[in-house]
């Protein structure tokens, strides 16, 4: 069986930190935050207050009216992210090329915006229509699709929707195919537009968001906060990268799945532990070879003492030495491009020796006792790294990166 | 066909296609506009609503051109198929 190693040689980002890479990174190397007293809905009609949205976002900016008609917000971030990533990696389209290349994208609620607000049309405002481009704009896959119509890519394309794991789901399955040789190159990572009332009502009610801010690890953490945006990395094999001359920020190198078989919001230790034991597994990796985990982090009161104890569990003595941090705390709970923002977070700690802190973080909590580097980025000279993502529904995904 | 129609017919396509007016005549087709079958569902529908008519599936299958929608839609508000969009001259 071909196994060729996979580099990664682009990444594209839009989010609550800024529109490019360079802003992002910017951002999460100073601790600083992207959360915001929310401005997409009014004031005072839900428990929580702040979001990281990307505020003044202007889509006439990067599309045309044509394109803004067919395109949702989230499929907005998904186009944008994969055109930064594209050029990045200054790729040389050929017909050949476009045919091998993979698109594969996630997100967990799609074009809900479009659909939310035709459904208040329909049930609020009881007119007896909607916009007529209602179908495309919702369709989870409309960003993929576009990416693969804009820059004429005719290979495999798809979407995966795994709640808050799509987006490492969607790059461990780029990278499968890019290693295995079923494609010669991948866009891949996700994008999320949840900002609309009945989202955010949705959430509310769920009783997991922070009424203030996102404060992950954090003895008096409150609850996630919401995000948006997009990241698209892009993947190929080391080798060909490197005979192209192309600059290669890291190399992915295993993915990990399991799924808990437990609850449907309560996630399980063993579950995530499972998911990074197949990722270092999948890598050949020994757990002393991991020096930071970007965590899945959210900030609720399970997820991150779970999240401490299956690291433990996965890691072993470890666990005591490395790294763990939570950039959610800066760019948000970006849902389905979660994995996707934080993928681009840890291939840039691992290209730049420097890890991004737990910003918001006030008071060690004993259930969190893990070095997670509080408010201030650290320097570190890394071998490998871990990102973890677990969704909703028990959906654990893990991808492993070596600096190169 | 009256002229006031299909200045409002051609301010529909020109506002959702982003296409200036003076751009199109009642001889353009769909295809010199860089209208595709996507769009066309975007026009009807802001035409169904500029005319308050309901413009039927197959009927709208036929639409190639500005005129066609224009004499299509003549014929709907003529057949008082909508009120709103009655016209006065």
């Amino acid at each position: 069986m071909i196994n060729r190693r996979v580099a990664v040689t682009g990444i594209g980002v839009i989010s609550a930190l800024g529109p490019t890479v360079a802003e992002f990174w910017t951002a999460l190397a100073k601790g600083r935050c992207g959360i915001h007293p929310l401005q997409s809905v009014p004031a005072g009609l839900l428990r929580f207050s702040s979001g990281a949205e990307i505020i003044d976002f202007d889509p006439s900016a990067h599309f045309t009216g044509k394109e803004i008609n067919y395109l949702d917000r989230f499929a907005q971030f998904a186009v944008i992210a994969a055109r930064a990533a594209i050029k990045d990696a200054g790729i040389e389209w050929t017909n050949a090329l476009r045919e091998r290349t993979a698109i594969v994208t996630g997100t967990c609620v799609g074009g809900q915006g479009t659909q939310d607000e035709g459904f208040f049309q329909l049930y609020g405002q009881k007119a007896n229509r909607l916009n007529p481009l209602t179908v495309p704009r919702t369709m989870a896959n409309a960003g993929a699709s576009w990416i693969s119509m804009e820059h004429g890519i005719r290979g495999p394309v798809y979407t995966i929707s795994t709640a808050c794991s799509s987006a490492n789901h969607a790059l461990g399955h780029a990278f499968w195919m890019v290693r295995q040789g079923a494609a010669e190159m991948a866009i891949a990572g996700g994008s999320e537009a949840p900002f609309s009332m009945g989202m955010l009502k949705s959430w509310e009610l769920l009783r997991v968001v922070s009424p203030d801010t996102c404060r992950p690890f954090s003895k008096d953490r409150h609850g996630l906060i919401l995000g948006e945006g997009g990241a698209m990395l892009v993947l190929e094999p080391l080798e060909s990268a490197r005979s192209r001359g192309a600059n290669v920020y890291a190399e992915l190198a295993g993915f990990g799945m399991s799924s808990d078989a437990y609850h449907l919001t309560q996630p399980s230790a063993e579950g995530a532990a499972s998911a990074m034991r197949w990722a270092l597994g999948d890598a050949g990796l020994a757990p002393e070879q991991i020096g930071y985990i970007n965590a899945h982090g959210t900030g609720t009161a399970a997820n991150d003492s779970t999240e401490t104890a299956a690291i433990r569990s996965a890691l072993g003595s470890q666990a005591e030495k490395l790294l763990v941090s939570s950039t959610k705390s800066m760019h948000g709970h970006a849902l389905g491009a979660a994995g996707a923002l934080e993928a681009v977070a840890t291939v840039l700690a691992l290209a730049r020796g420097l890890v991004p802190p737990t910003a918001n973080y006030l008071e060690p909590d004993p259930e969190c006792d893990l070095d997670v580097a509080p408010n201030i980025a650290r320097h570190a000279q890394l071998e490998c790294a871990l990102s973890n993502s677990f969704a909703f529904g028990g959906l654990n995904a893990v991808l492993a990166f070596r600096a190169l | 066909m009256p002229d006031d129609l299909s200045q409002r017919v051609i301010s529909v396509v020109a506002a959702t296609q982003h296409i200036a007016p003076e751009k199109i005549t009642l001889d353009s087709t769909f295809e010199e506009l860089g209208i595709d079958s996507l769009d066309g569902i975007n026009i009807l529908f802001a035409v169904e609503n500029e005319f308050n008519i309901s413009i039927p599936d197959d009927a709208a299958k036929a639409i190639r051109s500005v005129r066609e929608m224009v004499e299509g839609v003549d014929k709907l508000v003529s057949a008082g198929s909508g009120a709103k969009g009655a016209l006065a001259s």
